[in-house]
């Protein structure tokens, strides 16, 4: 089977591919988000601690 | 031992300190279960006689609802737990579950839509199979929206549980909707016990993906829930100490 033959799907590329597509996407996007999330309220809590612990 | 476990696991720093160790290692089991059931799904398997290449949808399209009910399920159970034992965990894996189970039931209608056009001639039909999983997508969507709607968290917990237990009557209509209505959607092929109608070649890579999509909610959903555990635990001791620490 050549690379041609393996993306073309037997005539069905389209089909094939754009749900594998949506599928990488959508799983992707759904640990990038808790990953920032993670990231951003981590830094606000240490921006308070550290306020708390010197303040002007 | 068992019960240890669970007392454990009810305890937020425990929890958040273990799931934290655990997600890079289930991250890449399923890393490794997703390019095997890929390869094989995409190269190994044979085409399907009728359907030809088109039938690879089935890799992400079944997995993907298969999960879609599974976690309602698992999140009907949480919900049990939140209102009978009022444990603060099952509330966190309950509400970090939701976005994960509305993603893969996107996944499951969007791509079985992408298959009815080449194989049935359509993108949709109001049937009982594609309305209850429609409804089911709403039932999560719904979860996510009243927790964010409600301010007061014990109230939002208990609102947020009720509706997942009231909304899993939906999962055994999603189940044997192709059994009771007509439909053109088709009968289970892989749970006949007896003998699945499947090639086993291409039933392998199939069982591996359902198996990847398993660790990647249980990835997912642990990100989640390390996230929803530090936002409510943030006045507590623990998070302090550890936040000071790094």
């Amino acid at each position: 089977m050549s690379l041609a033959e393996f993306l073309n799907m037997g005539g069905y590329a389209a089909y094939v591919w754009s749900s594998y597509g949506i599928a990488a996407v959508v799983l992707v996007v759904n640990l990038v988000i808790p990953v920032q999330k993670h990231r951003l309220l981590l830094s606000r809590l240490r921006r308070r601690i550290r306020q708390e612990q010197n303040p002007q | 031992m068992f019960g240890n476990f669970f007392h454990k696991m009810a305890s937020p720093p425990w929890f958040y300190r273990i799931s934290g160790k655990l997600i890079p290692w289930i991250g890449a089991a399923c890393a490794l279960l997703l390019l095997y059931g890929l390869y094989g799904g995409l190269v190994l398997a044979p085409a399907d006689y009728q359907q030809g290449d088109s039938f690879r949808i089935i890799y992400i399209h079944v997995p993907a609802a298969w999960m879609s009910l599974f976690i309602y399920v698992l999140m009907a159970v949480c919900g049990v737990i939140t209102l009978v034992w009022r444990m603060k965990m099952a509330e966190v894996v309950l509400i970090a579950s939701a976005p994960v189970g509305a993603a893969f039931t996107f996944l499951a209608l969007v791509t079985g839509s992408i298959w009815g056009k080449p194989m049935w001639g359509t993108w949709w039909v109001w049937d009982g199979r594609l309305t209850s999983e429609l409804i089911l997508l709403f039932l999560y969507l719904g979860v996510i929206a009243l927790h964010n709607a409600i301010e007061d968290r014990q109230t939002a917990a208990k609102a947020v549980a009720i509706l997942a237990i009231v909304g899993v009557v939906n999962v055994p209509i999603i189940h044997y909707s192709v059994e009771w209505w007509a439909t053109l959607h088709q009968g289970p092929t892989i749970t006949k016990l007896d003998k699945p109608s499947i090639h086993v070649d291409m039933l392998i890579p199939l069982l591996v993906m359902a198996v990847a999509f398993k660790l990647y909610y249980v990835t997912a959903m642990l990100m989640r829930a390390r996230v929803e555990l530090l936002e409510r635990e943030r006045n507590s001791k623990w998070v302090k100490e550890m936040v000071g620490e790094l």
